[in-house]
């Protein structure tokens, strides 16, 4: 006779392992696979000459070219907003540090449109600051410095918060090291920090971008939805939408989902490749 | 704070270090965020009271604000709740098991991060509506899903799918499978083992992205207009009050709605983190 071999004590049966295999697979299937095919199919459904033929308006146009613009304001300066700001947080101690890193968490839990709502309370004509703008010309609100400021205010987070973890864990030896070697801020900074977070702050930047170019919510309120002048691509979609032109809002909805695949395919591979490194990034 | 030495502590903003670049990067952050983020929401704070307390209280308590303020918590509470339950599950297969496609679920789940949010809106839209993919097969049992309540839960469980994964994952992969097998070698049964070893440790993981996957969904906003109908007392959101409010230039109104959206949400936080304290507490680490 020979005696069994219990199986491993924490191993799951595998009726369990496959059923709650099943059940992850099934509900990420319906969550979120089904709406990300459904934009590539309706945006097919009449063939590929309406699809592409969809870009070639000159509202869609002018709603990817304000896009890219307020994209290339926003991204840039909430890249050296969270670059310094993980610098002070992590490499000091300083009275009210907590209260900081909540400041910046802030704009996750408060909806976008209370973000748009805000500037409109400070800039539009009945706003705080409006009139002083509006007597010297300068129009914010249902103009494109108010959906500049309302991107700015609600991607201002994603880099800061891939950076902070990353650099609390990796301390500050080098650059104690660094400095007692005779190096300044500004060299200690580019040649042991910078490289030390690049792929993070790759990612970081990509994923501002991504929220950035799709915001929708803050913009919705500032803009007023000026066909061709302040719509941004997002707009522009529902704009289609609700004109039941829906080949062409799928179609514009999807080069924003290409980006947002490409995104998750970038931080797929880095994180294969530079594990150990991202390791601490990888929480939300 | 790190006053270790026996001579009298005397006060500092901030410890020495030796290095530089403290004020510059510090001062620059204080004047973004003051800009950004304070003055903007001290506006919030302030200018409701435009209209009076009793203005206020009149925009707050209209029959249509708190329908619209019970909707949005209330799907968001629903919503944040199945995500808690199928977020960890699809956590526990990608952190235990190896399965074929495993590396791209894991990298999907933050698709509803970087997908934006009137995308997924007309998506959901698309599939939920009376001749959508899944839409049409409830209707023919007349269950309607878009242009519901039940729409927008979805909806919000599409915006809070990543939160509580992303939280519990690194919770189940820290654990150590010694302490398990501990408990199996001392005769705890796998259920035992479960109930009484892991439990207890992915439980406050699970409140953590309950918490911030309800404080997304409150605020929601490009996801569920297009799938939610948008009835005013049965399926119109807060947010969306909001704007009806600036459209018609009450913006004392808008503000008084907003900020009451945040008074609630952040009482709500505030009561999840201390019940998250609890846990942890109890959890006894």
């Amino acid at each position: 006779m020979i005696n069994r071999i219990p199986a491993a004590p924490t191993r799951d049966p595998p009726w369990f392992k496959w059923t709650l295999i099943a059940v992850a697979l099934a509900y990420v299937l319906i969550v979120l696979v089904l709406p990300l095919l459904a934009v590539f199919v309706e945006a097919l459904r009449k063939g590929e000459a309406a699809y592409f033929a969809s870009f070639k308006e000159p509202a869609a146009l002018a709603a990817i070219q304000l896009t890219l613009l307020v994209t290339a304001i926003a991204v840039p300066l909430n890249t050296v907003f969270g670059l310094a700001a993980a610098w002070a947080i992590t490499k000091f101690e300083f009275v009210g540090k907590s209260f900081l890193t909540t400041l910046i968490d802030l704009p996750l839990s408060v909806s976008p449109v209370i973000s748009g709502l805000v500037y409109v309370l400070l800039y539009s004509a009945h706003g705080w600051f409006g009139p002083f703008f509006l007597d010297r010309g300068i129009e914010i609100i249902f103009a494109v410095p108010g959906i500049v400021m309302a991107t700015t205010l609600v991607t201002f987070p994603y880099v800061a918060r891939e950076l902070i973890p990353l650099m609390q864990q990796q301390g500050t030896d080098e650059e104690a090291a660094a400095a007692t070697l005779g190096a300044g801020p500004w060299r200690t900074f580019f040649l042991v920090t910078l490289p030390n977070v690049k792929w993070a702050l790759t990612f970081g930047v990509l994923l501002c971008t991504a929220r950035a170019m799709g915001e929708f919510g803050a913009v919705s309120v500032v803009s007023g939805h000026i066909r061709g002048l302040t719509s941004t691509m997002p707009l522009h979609v529902e704009i289609l939408y609700n004109e039941y032109n829906f080949v062409a809002a799928f179609a514009i909805a999807s080069l924003l989902a290409l980006f947002a695949l490409v995104t998750l395919g970038v931080r797929a591979i880095l994180e294969q490749r530079f594990e150990a490194e991202l390791a601490a990034a990888n929480r939300t | 704070m790190a006053g270790v030495a026996a001579s009298p502590k005397r006060w500092r903003f901030r410890e020495p270090s030796a290095l530089g670049g403290f004020w510059p990067s510090f001062g620059f952050v204080a004047l973004y965020l003051g800009f950004i983020v304070l003055i903007p929401l001290a506006a919030l704070a302030l200018r409701p009271w435009e209209i009076g307390i009793d203005g206020v209280w009149r925009a707050v308590s209209s029959e249509r604000t708190v329908a619209a303020l019970k909707l949005s918590f209330g799907a968001a509470a629903i919503a944040a709740s199945v995500n808690a339950v199928f977020g960890t599950i699809v956590a526990w297969a990608l952190v235990r098991y190896e399965f074929p496609g495993r590396r791209v679920i894991d990298a999907l789940v933050d698709l509803p991060f970087a997908l934006p949010t009137a995308v997924a809106g007309i998506a959901l839209a698309a599939i939920y509506a009376p001749n959508g993919f899944i839409g049409a097969a409830f209707a023919e049992h007349q269950i309607r899903i878009a242009y519901t309540p039940i729409g927008i839960m979805i909806a919000l469980v599409f915006i809070g799918f990543p939160f509580v994964v992303r939280a519990v994952q690194p919770v189940l992969a820290d654990l150590e499978r010694d302490v398990e097998e501990a408990a199996a070698t001392l005769g705890a049964s796998r259920w035992r083992t479960i109930s009484q070893v892991i439990w207890p440790s992915i439980a406050p993981a699970m409140l953590t992205g309950f918490s911030l996957a309800f404080a997304r969904a409150v605020g929601e906003y490009g996801s569920v207009i297009f799938i939610a109908g948008n009835l005013p007392m049965v399926s119109e959101i807060a947010p969306l009050l909001i704007i009806i409010k600036l459209e018609e230039f009450d913006y004392a109104g808008a503000a008084a709605i907003g900020l009451a959206m945040l008074v609630i949400s952040f009482v709500l936080l505030f009561v999840l983190n201390g019940l998250h304290a609890f846990m942890t507490r109890r959890g006894g680490a």
